[in-house]
Order: structure tokens, then C-alpha cells, then sequence
């Protein structure tokens, strides 16, 4: 409850701020996004699975979007950025996908 | 990494509604505090991209994308200045063409002007001088006078009008009995003669000794000879389209004899 609540005001404050993403991070929070879209899925998951733990959904957002951006740099510094994010967009659309696909066995038994 | 870990619900578990509920109660856990920090940043950064995104300039693009994007603008650049070059081009044959057509209207113009003074159908203005042979005693004949035309054309007079007559190409000079006719009109004294022409040089030609001024005087006339800046020859002559004459057409000049 709190985190949806801590999501929505989240919303509310950058749509109310206009923030502008500084230059450096504006290729990785794209991906850093998706990234932690995935660790949030993923914690619903372990929840109705009954296996969910604060700490290690804690720890596995922030790895999950360190790690996706640290891919989309180093694929920057090698000059396939693009094509990586592309790939790491993938992998982690499937990954959300899968987890969703969980919920919903879960929540409607279909 | 997630905790996307293989389902496995436990028998006589509360149903996954209850239990996400459970879980969503608040609990005030070090953790949970951490995770709704999480959600407030992701919402943020959620609301920030979105933002970002729909107002998306070159700045944000990666640099093979500005590369794509420049060699666009470097093709799409050689191409305007091609059609830039090719319109300029015509745009310059244009301009010529019409200055070409402009020089040979001017240059017809001037050759009409010209003919149009020497055929008499034209008003002639400009230098020259007026001669006034006043003759009481009516001893001037033709001749007299043709030869006064003629000094005059020596003189390099362009248009000569007697009196109200013009005098071109064809003018006649006869001696009939009621006088002097010119072209089929009789001419009465005094004879105003109206030259256009360099006024000195024909002045000059009129006063040589043994010229008209001296015949003139001989013959119990008097003569006036007035140069001036602007004399018009105003008289026309009557355009007649020639019976016989017809203009040979300008052949090759090798088929000529």
C-alpha cells in the first residue's frame, strides 16, 4: 500500500515539477525505468507466490536498474548502444511479460 | 535480479487476493519504507521520461541517430542546391533572353525613328537653323530654292521643311505658272526654310561666297538666317505606298549576279 501510494506521488511530483533529465543520464533512464517496471512486477509476483521479502525486492530494484544501465554504458563506450538497449528492452519486456502472465494465473486461475 | 521464481503456492495457503492484501497493509518495516522510497523515485523517473520524451529534441538522440539524421540533411541539402542551381540557370536564360528581346525592340525602335525622318511621316525637332527669303519682286524661281535644299543637304541637314511642305526623297521641285510648286502645291513668298542640322555648320554653307546667301541677294531678295538650340520640322509627308517599286527580297548574296 504504501509503495503504490509512494508511486503515485511520484507521478504526481515529476509531472508537477517539469523536471529535465540531465544530458548524462538521458540514455540510461529509459532502460533504468523498464528495469525497475520489471523489479516491481517481479515483487508482485513473489507476493502472490508467497515467497516475497522486503530486502530482497529493495536489492533487486536497485540491481535491476544499475545493472541496465551499466549495460546500456557499456554498450554506448563499445558503439552498439543502441542495438543493446534495444536487446536489454527485450529481454526485460519478456521478463515483465512472464511475470505478469504469473499474476494473472495467480489472481484469476487462467 | 527480481524474485521471478518458479510458482510454487503451498497447499492451505490464504487465496493470492488475501494475500496480496495482507501485504499491502502498512507495515512499518525499514524495508517497506525503502520500497515506497523505490516507488516514489520510479514514479518520478516514470513521469520524467514520459515528459522528457514528448519533448524530444536532437540533444537526447545517440550518435549514430544524429549521424542518420545529419547525412539526411547533408543529401536532402545537395539536392535543393542542385534544383537551386538548375532554377538560377534558368532564371538567368530567362533574364538574358528578355534583355536580348529588350536591346533588338530598342535597336527597331531606333531604326523606325530613323526611317520615320527621312520618309517625312515623322515631327523632327531639334538644333538648327531657319532661313527667311523674303522676295518682293518674285524672282526666286525653283531652282533658287532646290538649290537651297541642296546646300543644306551638303550641310548634313537631317529634315527640311519650305514653308508648310516637307521635304523628303521624292519632293519635286517645277517652275508652273502660278509660281513655285513644290510636290504639286505652289509655295508663295517669303519662303520660310526649316533645317535641322548642326545650326553653325549650315549657316556656314548658306554664307560661302557664291553660295545661296550671295544668289539670293543677287536677285533683289533679302535672307534671314536664324540658328537655333530647338526648331521642329513639323510638316508631314503623306505616306504613299509605291505602284510599281516593290522591295527585292534579300536573298543569299551568292545568288546574286
Amino acid at each position: 500500500m504504501i509503495p503504490a501510494l509512494g508511486l503515485l506521488v511520484g507521478l504526481a511530483v515529476g509531472l508537477f515539477l517539469h523536471p529535465a533529465v540531465p544530458l548524462a543520464l538521458q540514455p540510461y533512464l529509459p532502460i533504468a525505468v523498464i528495469a525497475a517496471l520489471d523489479a516491481v512486477f517481479g515483487g508482485v509476483r513473489a507476493v502472490l507466490d508467497g515467497i516475497f521479502n522486503d530486502k530482497v525486492f529493495v536489492v533487486s530494484f536497485l540491481s535491476n536498474v544499475v545493472v541496465a544501465a551499466f549495460i546500456v554504458f557499456l554498450g554506448d563506450q563499445l558503439g552498439v548502444g543502441s542495438q543493446l538497449s534495444t536487446g536489454v528492452v527485450v529481454v526485460l519486456g519478456i521478463r515483465i511479460f512472464s511475470n505478469v502472465a504469473s499474476i494473472r494465473r495467480h489472481l484469476f486461475r487462467a | 535480479m527480481s524474485q521471478a521464481r518458479p510458482p510454487d503456492p503451498a497447499p492451505g495457503d490464504p487465496s493470492p487476493g488475501r494475500r496480496l492484501l495482507r501485504m499491502a497493509r502498512p507495515r512499518a518495516t525499514k524495508a517497506n519504507a525503502l520500497a515506497a522510497l523505490l516507488a516514489i523515485l520510479l514514479g518520478f523517473a516514470v513521469a520524467t521520461q514520459v515528459r522528457q520524451n514528448q519533448s524530444l529534441g536532437l540533444e537526447s538522440l545517440r550518435q549514430s541517430e544524429l549521424v542518420n539524421i545529419l547525412d539526411n540533411a547533408t543529401l536532402r541539402e545537395r539536392t535543393l542546391d542542385q534544383t537551386a542551381r538548375e532554377l538560377q540557370a534558368t532564371r538567368d536564360q530567362l533574364v538574358s533572353g528578355s534583355t536580348g528581346g529588350a536591346a533588338a525592340l530598342k535597336a527597331a525602335q531606333e531604326r523606325l525613328d530613323a526611317l520615320r525622318i527621312l520618309a517625312g511621316t515623322a515631327r523632327a525637332s531639334g538644333p538648327g537653323i531657319r532661313l527667311t527669303i523674303s522676295d518682293p519682286g518674285a524672282k526666286v524661281t525653283s531652282p533658287v530654292l532646290l538649290d537651297s535644299v541642296q546646300e543644306l543637304r551638303d550641310a548634313g541637314a537631317e529634315a527640311i521643311q519650305v514653308n508648310n511642305i516637307r521635304i523628303v526623297a521624292s519632293s519635286h521641285f517645277n517652275q508652273g505658272a502660278s509660281g513655285i510648286e513644290i510636290d504639286g502645291k505652289s509655295v508663295g513668298p517669303p519662303y520660310t526654310i526649316t533645317a535641322i542640322g548642326d545650326p553653325a555648320t549650315m549657316s556656314s554653307a548658306m554664307e560661302i561666297p557664291g553660295g545661296l546667301s550671295e544668289n539670293v541677294r543677287q536677285l533683289g531678295a533679302t535672307i534671314t538666317i536664324t540658328e537655333s538650340k530647338d526648331l521642329t520640322v513639323g510638316a508631314l509627308h503623306p505616306l504613299s505606298t509605291p505602284r510599281y517599286a516593290r522591295p527585292v527580297p534579300q536573298p543569299a548574296p551568292t545568288s546574286a549576279p
